[in-house]
């Protein structure tokens, strides 16, 4: 289960809002707002921004439209990088529930962990957690790749239907459940599947699906190492539950 | 939503800190649940004296103190909202049976001899002044501010629910089949103050610890009986506890550090606490019981 670390010492500048000498704006949410921090970030006036002391707060960096480098040094609340559309997004710290639901494109990274439902419905981008995530990561996926250095909770990948999630640590029961075409790697242990979830043949071009990832997330040890990249199993919709028939609904 | 926010001081250099330590962490969950807000303070001999009791009342007479002096000794009232604190130097169920002979239309809403409860309803940041709670020292205590779901809005569906000695529940989340539970535990002769679902799981709690049950059993019978879903935070005179349903997604946290426990419906109430970047922070697992002991 995720578990959520601390925060950095806080090192906020005095002011809220301020640009350096490299062109990076930094807003301190101990003085400034949220909606203050996502108005500019909606109609920027940088293309990097650094975010001091989120302790937190929901919504960090919500619906960025634009190739922004954004940097959030400290935990951040409910729905950090929801809906990013070419934001680059890394947490410098935790992330609550909600973590880029309905990205579309762009990367958001998390060095330590986060909660539950992340990555939910998004569509496209990488969502990358290095540490762990908590339950039902990639609920709905529609496109998205997650890679999770740690382990994920239960019922991950619920409803899944397209993307690839990978997984380095162990995957809680109901992995899966009543998925669709989403492909599914987890190099640890995997708790009872979820209906219609199976387990898969990996095979090289599979494995070759899996080093990319693991290098798009920046894990390139794991990716060049072919024995680890062996311990990963794969896995999948047996497509039983494409069409409701009376008989499989025991199966739900 | 609802917001809930619990600590459990290991370190007594801590405890004069225990009221402005609650007061940082609710400030973080107003926006959960600004409808209400209960509190719940254990170990402050400024309000429950050393050799006394108190006992929390909604609906209190104007002046308790003056019928009851002539029944007890050494008997205080004081009003903070719709919660009228009533101490004597008597034991709990004897202050609560002398409250309930003198004002029958009352309701006694906390008993104990660590405990002190608070609950009204409105914005949960000045419900905090009003009950004091920055000045409020002592080992543990917990909170919680309620968006109404299952029953009115009123001072008696507050959180917490207070219904046995030293006993606090307070509840994320709501419960599907707690009029069969409510019926059944009425049938026992249990009675209840208000139709509020968290009530029944107080109810069924405090029957499990008489019972003999110890607070991680009786999280786990709730667990086999109710249906819904929920976050419980329950502390008792030694004991500080946390469990959430099978599906889990009512949201909870917890940090532990050397020198505490804490739980938060959310981070941002844990994140000002002393030495939150050395603590153990963690989701709780579902249906799996966490309980510290004093």
């Amino acid at each position: 289960m995720a578990a959520l670390s601390n925060h950095p010492d806080d090192t906020a500048s005095p002011q809220d809002s301020a640009r350096d000498g490299a062109g990076v704006h930094t807003v301190d949410l101990t003085t400034a707002t949220v909606r203050t921090l996502n108005a500019e970030l909606h109609a920027p006036t940088a293309r990097r921004y650094r975010v001091l002391s989120p302790r937190g707060a929901h919504a960090v960096a919500v619906g960025v439209d634009d190739e922004l480098d954004i940097h959030v040094e400290g935990d951040v609340g409910y729905y950090c990088g929801g809906m990013n559309q070419g934001g680059t997004i890394v947490v410098d710290g935790s992330a609550g529930p909600g973590l880029a639901e309905n990205m579309m494109s762009g990367t958001v990274r998390v060095r330590g962990d986060a909660s539950q439902s992340a990555g939910a419905t998004a569509r496209g981008g990488l969502l990358v957690v290095e540490g762990t995530a908590s339950m039902r990561c990639g609920i709905s996926m529609k496109g998205v790749d997650i890679v999770v250095g740690g382990d994920v909770g239960p019922m991950s990948a619920f409803m899944a239907q397209a993307g690839r999630l990978v997984v380095c640590g162990d995957a809680g029961d109901g992995l899966g459940d009543s998925i669709y075409e989403a492909r599914l790697y987890v190099r640890g242990k995997v708790g009872a599947l979820g209906a219609d979830c199976i387990e898969k043949e990996i095979r090289d071009e599979h494995r070759s699906e899996l080093a990319e990832l693991l290098t798009a997330a920046g894990m390139t040890d794991l990716a060049g190492d072919p024995a680890a990249l062996a311990e990963f199993r794969r896995f999948g919709s047996a497509r039983r539950l494409y069409h409701f028939t009376s008989e499989r609904s025991g199966s739900y | 939503m609802c917001g809930i926010i619990g600590l459990h001081l290991r370190d007594p250099d801590l405890y004069p800190r225990l009221g402005q330590l609650l007061d940082t962490m609710l400030a973080g969950a107003v926006e959960r649940g600004p409808d209400a807000a209960g509190i719940a303070v254990y170990g402050d001999r400024e309000r429950v004296p050393e050799g006394h009791s108190a006992v929390s009342v909604l609906g209190a007479p104007d002046d308790p103190a003056a019928a009851l002096g002539q029944l007890l000794p050494a008997v205080t009232a004081s009003r903070a909202g719709a919660t009228t604190v009533i101490t004597a130097a008597v034991d709990p169920e004897a202050l609560a049976a002398a409250v309930r002979s003198v004002a029958p239309e009352a309701k006694v809403v906390g008993i104990g001899s660590e405990l002190v409860v608070y609950k009204d309803i409105g914005n949960p940041r000045e419900l905090a002044e009003t009950y004091d709670l920055a000045s409020a020292h002592g080992w543990q205590g917990l909170a919680h501010t309620r968006m109404a779901t299952e029953s009115a809005i009123t001072p008696e569906g507050s959180h917490p629910f207070s219904v046995g000695r030293d006993l606090c529940l307070v509840h994320n989340g709501s419960f599907s089949n707690h009029a069969t539970i409510r019926r059944a535990l009425r049938h026992e002769g249990i009675e209840f103050d208000s139709e509020n679902d968290t009530e029944v799981a107080a109810r069924f709690v405090a029957a499990c610890l008489a019972d003999g049950d110890d607070l991680e059993k009786a999280l786990h019978r709730l667990g086999q009986e109710f249906d819904g879903f929920y976050t419980l935070l329950v502390t008792t005179a030694d004991g500080f506890a946390v469990v959430r349903d099978e599906i889990a997604c009512k949201p909870a946290i917890v940090a532990e550090h050397p020198r505490w426990v804490a739980m938060a419906s959310e981070f941002r109430s844990l994140a000002e606490l002393p030495g939150i970047s050395q603590a153990r922070v963690f989701e709780p697992d579902p249906g799996k019981v966490y309980a510290w002991q004093r």
